[in-house]
């Protein structure tokens, strides 16, 4: 026994100084729960707490690949990067502020537009990156998002967007509110054209970028307890000078109100976003749950109906029709 | 200080009282003062020119928000003949923070849309100093897919310090009735004209401007975030305003050589309220040139156009 004891207790005393000695880097407390996580496991878990399902932000790039299949997908209008037009200048240069975000994210701007498959199905999704100067919305955004739109417009699979932002970029003045209009207009193409477009709307999203394509949406789903609004809650204190109701502007408070269609964990995005985009676009269901694609997912699926109005079925795959 | 006069008008005003005095005396006295009435005008006048001819963002911006500054409903009786008002959202209430109905222009039917700010206290809080609600939008979208089915042109009138930030509005969708407005008016198959007249506060400005004709009246204003709002996030301090001014360039003239405005129509000296009766006059005939340019357009070219336009915004050389 004791002969037992001495040999673990040495083992055990030496993990633990192995822990102290690992760098913090690997460790994260949920602001929530404060439960210590293990941030390799955190990542695995796409951000939300192991503990209490507690959803913390995700970059845009993370976002995109865990969303989408393993392997399937391309960037799209990465070329397009940003230039400070007016010289924009306050406490600090806006180049600077851009060279720094740059720096700290290794994104060239806010918004990461890919194409790619979810569960084997075509699919255009883009996500904002909220370390990015708060996800703000300037030209690059405005431009990358309706490109997205475009390659989804000209080959007739859905829109997916992740919003995560503090409204319009203030460095770029008015061009940055024009990019509201612009958003909303390519939207309004995709609309007519009857191309399902699904905004997710992640904490948080406010002003300029919640007033135009976030609120856009077929379906505007809402991760659990993100804020969700147009003017921020100390603005809107300081100009009714009342207290604000418990939960005011999370997605909770929001779907009470008719704003959102539904609340969705992360966990589950893949799942549900694919159950519903399959049945807009006329594609079978999925068979099993969201089991990682394996090598002939890209025969899956598709004799599909046409929808009215469309010339063409808008998914057949090359070496498709597996299962007529 | 003189209310009506902003503080670096006061100068102006100065002179301007001693004129008064001055009229007076000699209605009361034999004393011929014309000469030095004459002589104190035309300092007046120099004066205002002078301080004019340079002003900051920052002048400019609370010039565009004056007092004394017309509202929609001035223009629509200086500008318009057989106004009808229509109200309400057919969901929620009427807003009274948006007005808007059919009307002629020089005989032409249209559809007028814009904010109202009100003139004194009682009808400040009733107009919500010019911040709509989700129903105003929606009534102004309810207005304009109206003004589609007649084929009426819509001329909107633009002058918010922005969407209000209220507990009930969000409650009842500020973002998306404001997003809505976006997406349907890049779609609507009739001209749309706008014109900044006083603050083009933000979304809740550009939720009735999305348009095939942008015009600024010279001391308008048009930007992503008042000055305060900007100053007080990115300097902290909302005292910064005039920097921030400065730096969003949100005067007609600084946009119109971005590029993003199309008309600028200047004002009399000192500003719109000094006389809005020749300011309308000039509006009047700014508003029905850019609708003659758009009428030779067919619809299919009108909507292309309008498209090309918003894709526009923010482009680059790569």
């Amino acid at each position: 026994m004791s002969n037992w004891l001495d040999k673990i207790i040495p083992s055990l005393v030496r993990s633990e100084n192995k822990r102290a000695s690992v760098p913090e880097g690997l460790w994260k407390k949920c602001p929530k729960c404060e439960a210590v996580l293990y941030l390799p496991e955190l990542e695995k878990n796409l951000n939300v707490c192991t503990k209490c399902e507690h959803h913390m932000r995700l970059a845009a790039r993370q976002r995109l690949e865990t969303f989408l299949d393993k392997g399937s997908f391309t960037e799209l209008a990465a070329e397009v990067e940003p230039v400070d037009r007016l010289k924009f200048r306050d406490t600090k240069k806006y180049k600077d502020r851009l060279t720094a975000a740059q720096k700290a994210t290794g994104e060239k701007d806010a918004l990461v537009a890919m194409r790619g498959k979810l569960k084997s199905m075509p699919v255009v999704a883009v996500a904002f990156d909220f370390r990015f100067m708060g996800g703000s919305m300037g030209a690059v955004v405005g431009e990358r998002f309706v490109r997205a739109v475009n390659v989804s417009l000209k080959e007739k699979i859905p829109l997916i967007c992740f919003s995560a932002s503090g409204g319009a970029r203030m460095q770029e003045a008015l061009i940055s509110l024009m990019q509201m209009a612009k958003t909303s207009a390519a939207l309004e193409k995709m609309r007519q054209a009857g191309i399902p477009y699904i905004s997710v709307l992640t904490d948080p999203v406010y002003g300029g970028v919640s007033a135009s394509l976030a609120m856009l949406g077929d379906l505007n789903i809402a991760e659990p307890k993100a804020l969700v609004g147009f003017a921020g809650p100390r603005v809107i204190e300081q100009t009714v000078r009342e207290k604000l109701p418990e939960g005011f502007q999370r997605a909770e408070f929001l779907l009470e109100h008719g704003q959102v269609d539904m609340i969705v964990s992360r966990l589950e995005m893949r799942d549900r976003l694919y159950s519903m985009l399959s049945m807009f676009m006329h594609r079978f269901a999925e068979p099993v749950s969201d089991v990682k694609p394996t090598v002939d997912a890209d025969v899956v699926a598709v004799t599909e109906p046409k929808r009215a109005g469309e010339q063409q079925a808008s998914t057949v795959e090359q070496g498709a029709a597996a299962n007529s | 200080m003189n209310p009506n006069y902003l503080d670096f008008e006061q100068p102006i005003a100065e002179l301007e009282a001693k004129i008064e005095e001055l009229r007076l005396v000699g209605d009361d006295t034999e004393i011929n003062i014309t000469d030095e009435l004459a002589k104190l005008l035309g300092k007046s006048r120099s004066l205002t020119e002078s301080i004019f001819s340079n002003l900051s963002a920052w002048q400019i911006s609370q010039l565009s928000r004056h007092p004394k500054r017309p509202y929609t409903l001035d223009y629509l009786n200086l500008m318009f003949d057989d106004f009808e008002e229509i109200h309400g959202d057919r969901h929620f209430s009427d807003d009274a923070a948006i007005v808007g109905g059919i009307a002629r222009l020089e005989g032409r039917p249209v559809m007028v849309i814009g904010h109202q700010k009100g003139r004194e206290v009682k009808e400040k809080v009733r107009r919500n100093f010019g911040m709509p609600r989700p129903e105003g939008y929606r009534k102004a979208l309810r207005l304009m897919e109206m003004a589609e089915r007649f084929h009426l042109p819509v001329l909107t009138f633009i002058d918010t310090p922005g969407a209000y930030p209220g507990i009930d509005a969000e409650e009842r969708g500020q973002s998306e009735a404001i997003a809505f407005n976006l997406a349907k008016m890049s779609q609507l198959k009739t001209p749309i004209i706008s014109t900044v007249v006083g603050e083009g506060g933000s979304g809740g400005a550009l939720a009735i401007g999305v348009c095939d004709q942008l015009t600024m009246l010279q001391y308008s204003t048009y930007s992503v975030i008042s000055p305060e709002g900007c100053a007080s996030i990115l300097w902290k301090s909302a005292e910064r305003a005039p920097d921030a001014a400065k730096a969003m360039g949100i005067t007609s003239g600084r946009l119109h050589e971005l590029g993003l405005v199309d008309k600028v129509v200047p004002e009399p000296l000192g500003g719109a309220h000094r006389n809005p009766e020749a300011l309308a006059m000039d509006l009047k005939k700014a508003l029905i040139e850019s609708l003659a340019h758009l009428d030779v357009l067919s619809i299919d070219e009108l909507l292309d156009r309008r498209y090309k336009r918003l894709m526009s915004y923010g482009l680059t050389s790569e």
